[in-house]
């Protein structure tokens, strides 16, 4: 029991700083909300969609601008994509990064893109970890028999 | 030797004692030899004689016996041996076969007694069985009777049917000479003759009901019989003959009262009939067990069949009577609608005739302002205008009043400018004002605000009746009317109990005070000064002018308008202060849009939305999926496209809501909802379109209504806004704000 109690513990600590450090922000909380027993893992599929999503938009992103003549047309739909699916999941700092790159693909500033692409690409490997560290954590407790708490 | 028959002259005495010894033998023996003979005769006819044997025995000792006694007669003489021989012998035999038959008698004689023991048992029997059998058979017949009767009695409802069918049967059934009924008259006092038998017209006789002999009959429900002399028997012209015994039977009147429910009805406070019966007076018949067993079978059923007749009656009484009341009331209907109708037409035949002449007032009084004139002139006419656009809204306050009184009223509400409605009231009543030498006064609040949002037309009606009619009651000083925005501690006001404003952030109560300095009016008459067409006295001989409307249809547009209208007076010659509130919407807060209907709110649905059909239109997979789960977890069917024309090809009319993200590049989503408003012509068939964008600025929800979407959501979207999103949606048709 007392192993329960503390992997809870751990789990809610670590989402808590999740939240804290702007990772995640209000809308994760809403689609926890919409998991239920007819739909018991659909945050895992909806985050796992954003990573497959957002792998292909990154090298997509890279690849168009590491073009001779950069269509910023195109990056700009890829990176409004990417603002859309990250702002689905809220992924707080990772829109956040895809607003301001957006910034850069009207000014058609290729430097302020790739620059951006950088950061972007930084923030999405940094909250990939901390998603799938708390999924591991949601993991042990399921299998310690404790259930996810909510808040 | 010889034997010889002849008796000889001379007997010696020792021979006439031996002669007649000879002679009794002689016959004794004779005797012994017939009986024999004639027993066999006897035996012979008769077949059943069990004991032949017997006989047999029997005969041979007489004719033993006999020979005996024949022989004797030969030993009155010198007899020879042989004769002695033969008696010797014909003795003894005659011994032994004596001495058998006495032993065999022993066993036989208490048989033959027996015989006829049995035989003196079975005709006693037989005797018994005839009698019950004639009993049985008697009462069969009883019930036969009785049966009859029951069925003749209630073959039929009437009462008089009935009782009359009784009698005649029971007359018939018993033979009887007389059979009467009497019945209790009303007071309960008496019992009066009411039919007989014989006599077609009874001659309404009565006796009291407290007669020993009547209580005795009442106290049973047996048949009793009864003293031909009492008074109740005395039934036919008394006296040539003896009169048959009389029966009396009490006969329960029942009423619907006595019966309760699963219960039966006490006997003690039951009413009865007499019923008497007389057996035919020159006949020695008396009254059987059966027969007043009959009589009291039957008189029980009478009482049923009566109170069945009763019960009856009264039914159908009562169906009569609502009958006419059904007709009744069908009339006083019928006069009422007609009444109403007439009414209305009157109201709509006069408003019509009164309007055509004030248009033709008003119309060229409008028509003269425009030409050249003096200012007196100028000012005459304004004021014909004025008086005539007062008179024009009098006839509209005759017709509104109606339509106030059906419900049916609606008011108007549109913004206005309150201040600008306080000067034109102010304007009008200055020229009526100053012509009785009055002053008016206006003062508004500080806080009052600029604009508000109410009926205008229907509140400067208010005002101006209120004002006005202080100006009409009021001969000298003046109006003063002040305007302020109602405080809360000043809106329970004591004279006004029922008034319970509610406040809010998008409505005020305006506060009106209307002081003047006339007449007054005495505290009594103020509760009627709101009721229609009621004028106190001391009114009423002052004023020619005024319906008795004024202020009745100013109470209902207020009450109308969620306010409170009541007056004040000191008294008689001490001035009167009208005061109202009414409540008004603020302008400038977010309702611009949104018209404000007086009439309830619909129903909302609740929040169901179980197996709706809807589209999520989305090229984001990440977004399609979160949206799509948002809207199953509310219980939608869900279909996802991912462009404009696969949504076009889905859409049907199952679905009832189309969202689609706007900002999807290389789409025109406002193409895409153009379409789909083409694709369905009839309103109710197209599913509403929404649109989810990233910014609500008023480019983007301009272009989205432009385009007839019928609403705008803002992403991201919580559970909570999705729902009530929907709610909106699905009771209005259309999202009213972007949300």
């Amino acid at each position: 029991m007392d192993g329960v109690i503390l992997l809870q513990k751990q789990l809610v600590d670590y989402s808590t700083s999740l939240y804290k450090e702007g990772f995640l922000d209000d809308q994760f909380k809403q689609l926890q909300q919409l998991q239920d027993e007819s739909n018991p893992d659909f945050v895992v599929e909806v985050v796992y969609l954003f990573f497959e999503d957002s792998e292909r938009l990154l090298n997509e992103l890279s690849k168009t601008l590491n073009q001779q003549i950069v269509d910023f047309k195109k990056v700009d739909a890829h990176v409004h994509q990417l603002k859309g699916s990250s702002s689905s999941i809220g992924a707080q700092r990772v829109q956040k990064v895809c607003i301001a790159f957006r910034n850069y693909c009207e000014e058609q500033n290729t430097e302020g893109c790739l620059r951006c692409l950088q950061l972007v690409k930084h923030e999405y490997s940094l909250v990939k970890n901390k998603l799938e560290t708390m999924f591991k954590l949601e993991k042990q407790v399921l299998a310690a028999g404790g259930s996810i708490p909510m808040h | 030797m010889e034997s010889c028959n002849c008796i000889e002259p001379q007997w010696p005495a020792d021979e006439l004692l031996m002669r007649y010894q000879y002679i009794s033998d002689f016959f004794i023996a004779l005797a012994y030899f017939s009986i024999p003979l004639e027993l066999i005769y006897f035996v012979k006819k008769s077949a059943v004689f069990p004991y032949r044997w017997v006989l047999v025995q029997f005969g041979a000792f007489i004719v033993l016996c006999g020979a005996t006694h024949l022989i004797n007669l030969w030993t009155f003489t010198m007899h020879s041996r042989t004769v002695a021989i033969v008696m010797t012998a014909a003795k003894v035999l005659t011994a032994a076969v004596s001495c058998a038959t006495a032993l065999m008698l022993v066993h036989i004689i208490p048989d033959l007694l027996s015989v006829k023991t049995r035989e003196l048992f079975l005709k006693n029997k037989a005797a018994e069985l005839d009698r019950e059998m004639g009993l049985i058979r008697t009462q069969e017949e009883t019930g036969r009777h009785v049966r009859m009767l029951t069925h003749e009695i209630r073959s039929t409802l009437d009462r008089h049917t009935i009782l009359k069918t009784t009698l005649v049967e029971l007359g018939r059934t018993l033979a009887l000479e007389e059979c009467a009924l009497w019945m209790p008259t009303r007071s309960g006092v008496e019992l009066q003759l009411s039919y007989t038998l014989r006599h077609q017209n009874p001659v309404g006789f009565t006796v009291p009901i407290q007669l020993p002999v009547i209580n005795q009959v009442f106290s049973t429900n047996r048949a009793v019989k009864i003293s031909p002399n009492s008074p109740v028997a005395k039934l036919r012209p008394s006296g040539k003959y003896m009169q048959g015994e009389v029966v009396a039977v009490r006969v329960p009147l029942l009423h619907l009262s006595n019966f309760q429910i699963n219960d039966w009805p006490e006997l003690s406070t039951k009413r009865y009939a007499l019923m008497v019966l007389m057996l035919p007076s020159d006949s020695a018949r008396q009254w059987h067990v059966h027969e007043l067993e009959l009589v009291e079978v039957v008189a029980d059923q009478v009482a049923v069949a009566l109170s069945h007749a009763a019960i009856l009656e009264e039914s159908m009484r009562a169906r009569d009577l609502l009958m006419e009341q059904n007709v009744a009331l069908d009339l006083a209907r019928r006069e009422a609608e007609t009444a109403v109708c007439a009414r209305n037409d009157f109201l709509a035949v006069m408003n019509h005739e009164m309007r055509t002449p004030m248009h033709a007032i008003i119309a060229l009084s409008s028509l003269l302002q425009e030409t050249e004139l003096t200012p007196e002139q100028r000012l005459m006419v304004e004021t014909i205008l004025k008086s005539s656009n007062l008179l024009a809204t009098l006839i509209n306050d005759v017709l509104d009043l109606s339509r106030l009184e059906d419900g049916s009223l609606q008011l108007d509400i549109e913004p206005f400018d309150l201040h600008g409605l306080f000067k034109e009231v102010l304007n009008l009543i200055k020229p009526i004002a100053s012509v009785k030498k009055l002053f008016v006064t206006l003062s508004m609040s500080s806080d009052l605000p600029e604009y508000a949002i109410g009926d205008e037309k229907r509140l400067m009606q208010i005002m101006l009746n209120v004002v006005g009619n202080a100006v009409k009651f009021s001969r000298e000083g003046g109006i003063s009317i002040s305007a302020s925005v109602a405080k809360s501690d000043s809106l329970r006001d004591p004279r006004a109990p029922d008034f319970f404003p509610v406040f809010s952030d998008n409505h005020f109560y305006l506060r009106v005070q209307v002081k003047d300095t006339g007449s007054g009016i005495s505290p009594q008459d103020i509760p009627k000064l709101f009721t229609k067409f009621a004028q106190s006295q001391s009114l009423a001989a002052k004023n020619s002018g005024g319906s008795g409307l004024g202020l009745a249809i100013c109470k209902r547009f207020v009450n109308l308008m969620d306010g409170y209208i009541w007056l004040e007076s000191e008294g008689l010659g001490k001035g009167c202060t009208a005061i109202f509130m009414v409540k008004l919407g603020l302008r400038g807060r977010s309702n611009e849009a949104a018209p404000i209907h007086v009439q309830s709110p619909c129903k909302s649905w609740t929040n169901n939305f179980t197996g709706l059909k809807v589209i999520v239109m989305d090229d984001n997979g990440v977004s399609r999926m979160v949206t799509k789960g948002l809207l199953v977890h509310l219980g939608c069917d869900v279909a996802t496209v991912s462009s404009g024309d696969e949504c076009l090809k889905v859409v049907n009319n199952e679905h009832k809501v189309v969202f689609m993200d706007v900002s999807i590049p290389g789409i025109d989503i406002y193409a895409v909802a153009v379409r789909i408003h083409e694709k369905f012509a009839r309103r109710r068939d197209r599913p509403l379109i929404v649109a989810l964008t990233g910014n609500t600025d008023r480019v983007t929800k301009e272009s989205c209504m432009r385009v007839g979407m019928d609403g705008v959501i803002l992403k991201p979207v919580s559970v909570d806004k999705m729902r009530s999103v929907l709610s909106e949606l699905l009771d209005h048709g259309v999202l009213l704000e972007a949300q």
